[in-house]
C-alpha cells in the first residue's frame, strides 16, 4: 500500500470529503488548544510578549516536514504525488505583506477567526465578515489584478531546487534554523517578562 | 460550563499535534490544509446567487463554481466545517466558550471591531493575491519547502511587525 492513498485510488471523491471533515476536526482542535482562538494571544507575537504563534507554526512545519521526509525515504509515501503549489514570487511577497498588516490589525488569520467566532469571540465574527468583504473586493478587481496575479511564475519550485542543496540537507537546515529560533524565542520571552 | 478555564496547551505539543494532522492530510490525500479557499467558495456562491451572469463571466469566481456539481461540495469547505467543529469541541472541553470581545483592557469594543473588520478585509485580499493563507501557504507549503510559501510566510511576519506599533491601541 502506497501513500498518498487518495492519489493511488484507494477511495473516491465522496469519501475524500469525510476525510476532509475529520482532518479539519483535528486542525481546529489543535488551533483552539494552542490559544489561537484569541486575538490578544495571537497579536502578542508582534509585540514580543508571547511568541506562541512562532513556536506552534514552526513546530508544526518541522513535524510535517520530517514526517514527509522519512516516509518518503522509507518508500511508504510517494513524494512525487504530493501536491506542491506553484510559486508566483512577487504577488506572493506583496500578498504576504498585506496579509501581515491585516493579521496584526484584525488579530486573526482565516482559520483562527472561524475558531474564535464559534467559541464566542464577537471580534472573530467581525473579522470573518471583513475577510469575506476583502475576498469579494479582490474578486471584483480581478480583471485589473489578473496580470500581476500571474506574474513571476516559478512552477512548483522548492527551496532545495533553488538553493541547489540536496533535499535531506535542506530539511536538516530548516530543523537547525527552527531549533535556534525556539531557543531565541524562549530567551526573548524571559527577558521581557523580567522587565515587566 | 463550570467557569474554570483550563490553560492553553504547551506550544510545542500543540505544534506537534498540528504537524501530525498536516502530515496525515498529506499521507491520506496528497495535499495539505487550507482555510481561505473555503471562504472564497462561500463568496463565489454568494455572488452567483445574486448576480449569476456576473459570476459566470468572472475568471476568478468561475474557478470556485464547478459546472456539474454543488460548489460547496468541496474538499476545503468540508475541511473548514471540521475546523469549526474541532474548535468548538476543544473550546467546550477547556471551558473557553465565552461571549466576549477580545481586546486590550483600555480598548473599546467598537475600536476593536473597526480594526477587526479592516484587518480582516486586508487579510482576505492578501490571501487571494498570495494564493493562500497561513494554513494553505505557510503551514502546508512550508512543510514541502515551497519557495512561494516561505516567501509568503516571511512577508507576513515582516508586514505584521512593521505596522504593529501603529495598531497597538486596541491591545493595550
Amino acid at each position: 500500500m502506497t501513500a498518498p492513498f487518495y492519489r493511488y485510488g484507494l477511495f473516491g471523491d465522496d469519501t475524500s470529503l469525510v476525510f476532509a471533515f475529520v482532518i479539519g476536526l483535528g486542525f481546529g482542535f489543535f488551533l483552539e488548544r494552542a490559544g489561537f482562538g484569541s486575538a490578544t494571544k495571537l497579536a502578542s507575537q508582534f509585540y514580543g510578549r508571547d511568541l506562541t504563534v512562532f513556536k506552534v507554526m514552526f513546530t508544526a512545519i518541522v513535524t510535517a516536514m520530517l514526517g514527509l521526509f522519512w516516509l518518503g525515504w522509507l518508500g511508504v509515501l510517494d513524494l512525487s504525488r504530493v501536491l506542491v503549489l506553484p510559486t508566483y514570487f512577487t504577488p506572493q511577497l506583496i500578498g504576504g505583506l498585506i496579509f501581515g498588516v491585516g493579521f496584526v490589525s484584525g488579530g486573526y488569520c482565516p482559520g483562527t477567526c472561524a475558531v474564535a467566532a464559534v467559541t464566542g469571540k464577537m471580534d472573530g465574527w467581525v473579522h470573518l465578515a471583513g475577510m469575506l468583504a476583502g475576498i469579494f473586493i479582490f474578486g471584483e478587481l480581478f480583471p485589473l489584478l489578473a496580470n500581476f496575479y500571474s506574474s513571476d511564475p516559478m512552477g512548483a519550485a522548492t527551496l532545495d531546487q533553488v538553493l541547489h542543496v540536496p533535499y535531506g540537507v535542506t530539511v536538516f537546515l530548516v530543523v537547525v534554523l527552527a531549533l535556534a529560533g525556539f531557543l531565541a524565542a524562549e530567551r526573548i520571552e524571559k527577558k521581557l517578562q523580567a522587565v515587566h | 460550563m463550570s467557569g474554570t478555564t483550563k490553560p492553553y496547551m504547551n506550544p510545542y505539543f500543540a505544534g506537534i499535534g498540528l504537524g501530525l494532522v498536516l502530515l496525515g492530510s498529506y499521507v491520506i490525500m496528497g495535499r495539505g490544509l487550507g482555510a481561505s479557499g473555503a471562504f472564497t467558495s462561500v463568496v463565489a456562491v454568494g455572488v452567483q446567487s445574486l448576480a449569476p451572469a456576473h459570476a459566470q463571466s468572472s475568471e476568478f469566481y468561475k474557478e470556485y463554481l464547478p459546472a456539474n456539481s454543488n460548489p460547496l461540495k468541496d474538499w476545503l469547505v468540508f475541511e473548514v466545517a471540521g475546523v469549526i467543529v474541532g474548535g468548538l469541541i476543544s473550546g467546550s472541553l477547556a471551558g473557553r466558550m465565552k461571549r466576549v470581545v477580545d481586546r486590550g483592557p483600555n480598548a473599546t469594543p467598537n475600536m476593536r471591531f473597526t480594526y477587526a473588520f479592516f484587518g480582516g478585509a486586508l487579510m482576505g485580499f492578501g490571501s487571494k493575491l498570495a494564493r493562500g493563507c497561513t494554513s494553505g501557504q505557510a503551514l502546508t507549503g512550508g512543510a514541502v519547502l515551497s519557495v512561494g510559501s516561505w516567501t509568503f510566510m516571511i512577508a507576513v511576519f515582516a508586514g505584521a511587525y512593521a505596522v504593529a506599533y501603529f495598531v497597538r491601541r486596541q491591545w493595550t
